[in-house]
């Protein structure tokens, strides 16, 4: 076991060099395609790490990325790079924190409703706030930060995603966090102080959502409200966690690589009816896969097991 | 408080909307002491656990619990005192092993344990309730007397000071009651006290110590199983008036 432990670190830091040289290697289609997959694996992880054990459905990833990204526009000139991340960061948490406190209270369908309306009153606060106090209708972007440097922050951020949820799960937070999502009720009865242990989870998940917007603010060079607090990308990020299994660690990325291709595809080819393929796609994956790719490999390992333990049981 | 209660409840209400489901109750549950709380459906005996376990407010009166003031206390801290409970409908955690279900009592404790004893103290927990081997098996795969053991057994993972039962033996088959009533009597040996809702009157003559009885929130009758059972009120509350009165 442990020598199978130590093939998949091997693979894995040689899968991440290999990732690393990337843009060294191709052209700036590939690169803006890899950049985009970054973009969408990061943000259905980040998603994946509160929503899959909880099962909160949260529509409000559009409203933290456009955070991140609005904070690159007014302060990227003002301030160093990663001063300007660092107050992303801390922009993103405190929001989270105080949507948390105040939504996770609610019940399941209530709590959709208002991610949903969250990420829509910050975009109407932030159009309000330019046209009426800065009077301008969009902000540029002028930040000396190349496409490259955008892709290798997002690696960056992709590999902490993953190593930080992998040590959520082995906590006693990522614990208290599938009781949660079992039967809330009895988490409490156990001790567990859930309203701490679901506002903490949602603000990690948040404040990474939050720095892939102030990350990728830079490729844009123009943003007005309308294209960072996009619902779209809240309900993207949704599919790709559903259909790849957000009960798992690295089952939103299984769903955010294969649907950024087919997004990117079907926008490229049909441009108008990109959405309602879209929408056909969501309903396939939910009435098909409930439970995700993930869930179809954990079906076939139950199948296999129980033979298993009946053979070690004649033995 | 007397040093050997555990639980003193004094004048508690709590009404919903018009309704009035407890209605200045007053008991106390003494240490080692299995205390029985019935009454017909309706009564308020699950309201008033609901009360005591943190999961409604009282409107008003006091509720001490191993000499801390709980009323309208968090649930977890109720819980991190020391107080175990499983409900009417049996709450097992089924998504996860047994194991898991266990130690889901056992990890929040203030008494933390390293993962090697936990994973030990799960495994006694599990034997102690009747559910040797089982540590590795789903939730979903038990049997319902099985899934009432795993949830008793995760209320005793928080090394509880007062255990609430709600129901605890319903359902259970004529054999299945007998192992049940054997299970309790075993833990009220070890010195645990028990509040306990039970309709089942043979389980309720062999292991209460005494009997409060609830009727529309009030409290009707209060002492020895024997005493409760044959008091006119209480068989009025159960059965309605006799028709000649």
């Amino acid at each position: 076991m442990s020598a199978m432990r130590l093939a998949a670190a091997l693979a894995a830091c040689a899968g991440l060099a290999v990732l690393a040289l990337l843009p060294v290697y191709v052209d700036a289609y590939y690169l803006a395609l890899a950049i985009g997959l970054l973009q969408f694996t990061v943000l259905a992880t980040a998603w994946g790490l509160f929503s899959g054990p909880t099962r909160y459905v949260s529509l409000a990833t559009t409203a933290f990325f456009g955070v991140g990204a609005y904070t690159v526009a007014v302060l990227g000139e003002l301030l160093p790079w990663p001063l300007v991340l660092l107050i992303a960061t801390a922009i993103g948490a405190v929001m989270a924190v105080v949507v948390g406190l105040s939504t996770l209270r609610l019940s399941g369908l209530h709590f959709v409703i208002f991610t949903f309306g969250l990420a829509e009153l910050i975009r109407q606060l932030v159009i309000w706030f330019e046209v009426n106090k800065s009077r301008v209708l969009g902000r540029y972007v002028f930040v000396d930060i190349t496409q490259k440097d955008i892709y290798w922050q997002l690696l960056a951020l992709a590999v902490a995603v993953f190593v930080i949820g992998w040590l959520i799960e082995r906590s006693r937070l990522g614990f208290a966090l599938r009781i949660i999502g079992e039967d809330e009720t009895v988490a409490k009865h156990c001790g567990i102080n859930v309203t701490v242990a679901k506002v903490t989870l949602f603000t990690i998940s948040a404040v990474f959502m939050t720095l892939v917007g102030a990350i990728m603010a830079p490729r844009w060079t123009y943003i007005e409200p309308s294209i960072v607090f996009n619902a779209t990308i809240s309900f993207e990020v949704v599919i790709m966690a559903l259909l790849g299994g957000a009960h798992r660690l690295w089952g939103p990325a299984l769903g955010a690589i294969p649907l950024t291709l087919l997004f990117e595809f079907l926008a490229a080819r049909f441009p108008t009816a990109s959405t309602l393929i879209m929408g056909v796609i969501f309903l396939l994956i939910v009435y098909a896969l409930p439970a995700g790719v993930v869930g179809l490999w954990d079906n076939f390992r139950r199948q296999w097991r129980p033979r298993r333990v009946e053979q070690e049981a004649k033995a | 408080m007397m040093a050997s209660t555990v639980l003193e409840i004094k004048g508690l209400v709590r009404a919903f909307g018009g309704l009035v489901a407890v209605n200045a109750l007053d008991m106390t549950v003494g240490s080692g002491e299995i205390v029985g709380l019935l009454g017909p459906n309706g009564s308020g005996k699950t309201t008033a656990l609901n009360l005591v376990s943190g999961v409604l407010r009282p409107d008003s009166g006091a509720i001490h619990f191993a000499g801390h003031d709980i009323a309208g206390m968090a649930t977890h801290r109720i819980a991190r005192l020391g107080l175990g409970r499983t409900f009417q409908l049996v709450r097992v955690l089924d998504g996860m092993n047994c194991a898991e279900n266990v130690r889901a009592g056992l990890a929040f404790h203030p008494a933390r344990l390293a993962r090697g004893e936990m994973d030990a103290a799960a495994i006694r927990l599990l034997e102690r309730v009747g559910l040797k081997d089982a540590d590795q098996r789903m939730a979903t795969e038990l049997t319902y007397i099985d899934r009432k053991r795993l949830e008793l057994a995760r209320a005793l993972a928080l090394k509880p000071r007062l255990l609430l039962l709600d129901e605890w033996l319903a359902g259970l088959n004529p054999s299945e009651l007998l192992i049940g009533i054997a299970l309790i009597r075993s833990l009220k040996e070890e010195g645990l006290s028990i509040l306990l809702v039970e309709h089942v009157m043979d389980a309720i003559r062999s292991l209460c110590d005494r009997c409060v009885v609830m009727n529309s929130g009030r409290k009707i009758a209060e002492g020895t199983p024997d005493k409760v059972l044959s008091d006119p009120a209480v068989i009025e509350a159960y059965l309605g008036a006799p028709a000649n009165a």
